[in-house]
């Protein structure tokens, strides 16, 4: 009896040892819209490197704000940038800033279900804005009827339909159209979920979809790898340059280009309404959200290892799965900026 | 064992002077300290959460006071938040709901326990326990691939056309909305009130039905006019039941109410529910006073709940005392 208790004690220490000194387990939460991206980039890491090993759970940006600022996890992830009162509360709490780093970029498009109506739409800006406040109600408004001529657009009230969880897809549709409208800035402005001034709401890209198809005369607006994905139709924007711009992975990625330039040292930027002239418009960065010291090494290895391969190899894993890859200015600032990390 | 033996004859006023020693010993008083506690935890865990919740919704409490129950904005960006319109659209759906489920309820549980023959009534009852573990989220998808184009495109039309001049039926027609949710509601709290109010009924003790009957009444008199009545408490119980699912049903509504914070008589007009707000927001709330807002919508939830089960309360002692007969809830 004794022996076979000795023996299932050694066996059990021996596996302890082993298994401490092989695995290093990180883990990270945040964001949903990047999740496909990160759980293959963790699982290909995890294939490179055995001996690490990176959890991930995909509760929403102001999740892994909120779950990094705690120190419950070893980095977040979210698809709008921290806000000053955010980084000071962390740098309060910690001693120490917690720092951005683009990943991938997405953007979002605008779809339409209009009876009657299979051409492709030109939106400008002032029309998006004026549908979104409840200014433009009807399909044949000179403002949405002027770049579309040719298409014979109904004289029906607009069914306006909008996200009604929070989510970074609103977070970049509301900063756009804050950008373009000084109504919207003013009344609405940006957040994951806004006081919108009309419409209805539906529950995740799932949700918008679903109404869109199923009520006449609407129109929505879902991820662009959403729209992808389920073959859904959706209309090009008049980007700064005043050309219209249909949204695909080079035109997200172009846009995230044209903003590199004036790119701040912290990379919290709004890449909606980017200069370029193949620029879409309704682009954004997603970021993961690093503690510029951890004070344990091996993480902070692991953690630099991950972003150094992510930024290099890891990028050819993005199109396949319909995420807009960074542009190459992006990542050189980044690797110098890895280097604060300590 | 032994001494079980010698106590149990001189039960009564010598039981009351056994020591506390030997009732522990026969295992009496473990029982009673035991089930106590058990009970004890309900009403523990009913502070805990109230106090949590309290707790938490300090910010909100004390920025907007008692105006956030009257306030209609819900606004993130600039940080106004306000519970009115969705206690209101909480309180419609589930007011939809009940008036839809309490008739077909009532009815079919009579048909049940009164009218069928007792195979098929079982049969029937089976299906029924079903309906009632169906997860929300399937009634939920049900309800915008089946209830909405249906009340878009049939019902919303018909009832605007023939009752289009009250104020609940104006408006367009999306199909989403207050009456779509309390449909969906309503199917989902029948089952509830069919399976309560049939057990009800079924224990009026026979030979209530037999003297109605030997009146000379028919067999839907003694139903409605002796049965039923007896029944009452009891079937007003299993309402409140369905009426406490609806009111924190989420999922299903979320999916069907449109999610839009307004006030509107019109019953086609899109709106939200507490639980539905809450659900939908809660994990990209970013902001103290924003997170904070959302929980005190949970304790606003929690004392329309109180308050509503309070109601009902009062409600069954004041018939009890007028009505007839126990009744059981």
């Amino acid at each position: 009896m004794k022996r076979i208790v000795g023996i299932v004690l050694a066996v059990l220490g021996f596996a302890g040892i082993v298994w401490a000194d092989s695995t290093l387990s990180l883990t990270g939460a945040g964001a949903t819209f990047p999740y496909p991206m990160y759980s293959k980039w963790f699982s290909e890491y995890h294939k490179k490197d055995p001996n690490i090993q990176i959890n991930y759970q995909s509760i929403g940006s102001g999740g892994g704000i909120r779950q990094v600022t705690e120190g419950t996890v070893d980095f977040g992830a979210s698809d709008g940038p921290m806000t000053d009162e955010q980084l000071k509360a962390y740098q309060d709490k910690h001693g120490f800033p917690v720092l951005h780093f683009p990943t991938v970029l997405g953007g979002v498009v605008p779809t339409y279900n209009i009876p009657g109506v299979s051409a492709e739409l030109k939106f400008t800006p002032e029309a998006l804005a004026g549908i979104y406040l409840g200014k433009i109600t009807k399909w044949n408004d000179p403002a949405i009827t002027g770049p579309n001529s040719g298409v014979n657009l109904p004289g029906e009230e607009i069914v306006v339909i909008h996200r009604s969880d929070g989510s970074g897809t609103t977070y970049i549709w509301a900063d756009y159209l804050s950008k373009v409208s000084l109504e919207w800035k003013s009344k609405v402005g940006t957040s994951t979920s806004v006081n919108w001034p009309v419409g209805l709401g539906g529950k995740g890209n799932e949700g918008v979809s679903g109404l869109v198809k199923q009520t006449p005369d609407s129109i929505g607006y879902v991820e662009l790898i959403y729209a992808i994905q389920n073959k859904m139709p959706y209309g090009s924007v008049k980007n700064s340059s005043g050309a219209f711009i249909k949204a695909d992975l080079a035109s997200v990625t172009a846009a995230a280009a044209g903003a590199a330039k004036n790119m701040p040292a912290d990379f919290r930027v709004s890449i909606t309404e980017a200069p370029g002239k193949t620029a879409y418009p309704i682009s954004s960065f997603t970021w993961l959200l690093i503690p510029s010291k951890f004070s344990d090494a091996g993480k902070r290895d692991a953690v630099k290892g991950f972003v150094k391969w992510m930024l290099a190899d890891g990028q050819n894993y993005t199109e396949a799965l319909s995420y807009a890859k960074l542009p190459k200015e992006v990542v050189t600032k980044e690797i110098r900026a890895l280097n604060e990390v300590r | 064992m032994s001494t079980a033996t010698t106590i149990v004859p001189s039960a009564g006023p010598v039981a009351g002077s056994r020591s506390f020693l030997s009732r522990l010993r026969e295992g009496d008083e473990i029982a009673r300290m035991i089930t106590f506690l058990f009970a004890a935890s309900v009403v523990f865990i009913t502070a805990l959460l109230v106090y949590e919740l309290w707790v938490s919704s300090v910010l909100p409490r004390h920025k907007f006071g008692l105006s956030f129950f009257i306030t209609r904005v819900w606004d993130p960006v600039f940080d106004n938040f306000g519970a009115l319109p969705f206690i209101y659209g909480t309180v419609v759906t589930s007011a939809v709901a009940l008036c839809l489920a309490v008739p077909l309820g009532i009815g079919a549980s009579i048909f049940l326990a009164e009218l069928a023959p007792a195979r098929l009534s079982d049969t029937l009852e089976f299906f029924i326990d079903l309906l009632a573990a169906v997860p929300s989220v399937i009634y939920g998808v049900l309800g915008i691939f089946i209830v909405v184009p249906l009340m878009r495109q049939f019902v919303e039309p018909a009832l605007k056309n023939s009752l289009g001049f009250l104020p609940f039926f104006k408006g367009p027609a999306y199909g989403i909305g207050f009456l779509t949710a309390g449909v969906v509601l309503a199917i989902m709290v029948v089952p509830y009130i069919i399976s309560v109010s049939r057990e009800v009924l079924l224990s009026v003790p026979r030979d209530q039905r037999e003297a109605a009957l030997a009146l000379g009444s028919t067999r839907w008199e003694s139903t409605w006019k002796v049965v039923v009545p007896f029944a009452r408490t009891g079937i007003l119980g299993s309402i409140f039941l369905a009426l406490a699912r609806a009111l924190g049903e989420t999922m299903a509504v979320s999916m069907v109410i449109g999610n839009a914070p307004t006030i509107s008589a019109s019953l086609f007009s899109p709106g939200d529910s507490i639980a539905s707000v809450i659900a939908n927001q809660f994990t990209e709330a970013t902001g103290d006073l924003y997170t904070q807002a959302l929980i005190e919508l949970g304790l606003v939830l929690f004392l329309l709940t109180f308050i509503l089960n309070g109601l009902a309360r009062i409600l069954i002692v004041t018939t009890s005392q007028r009505g007839s007969g126990q009744g059981n809830a």
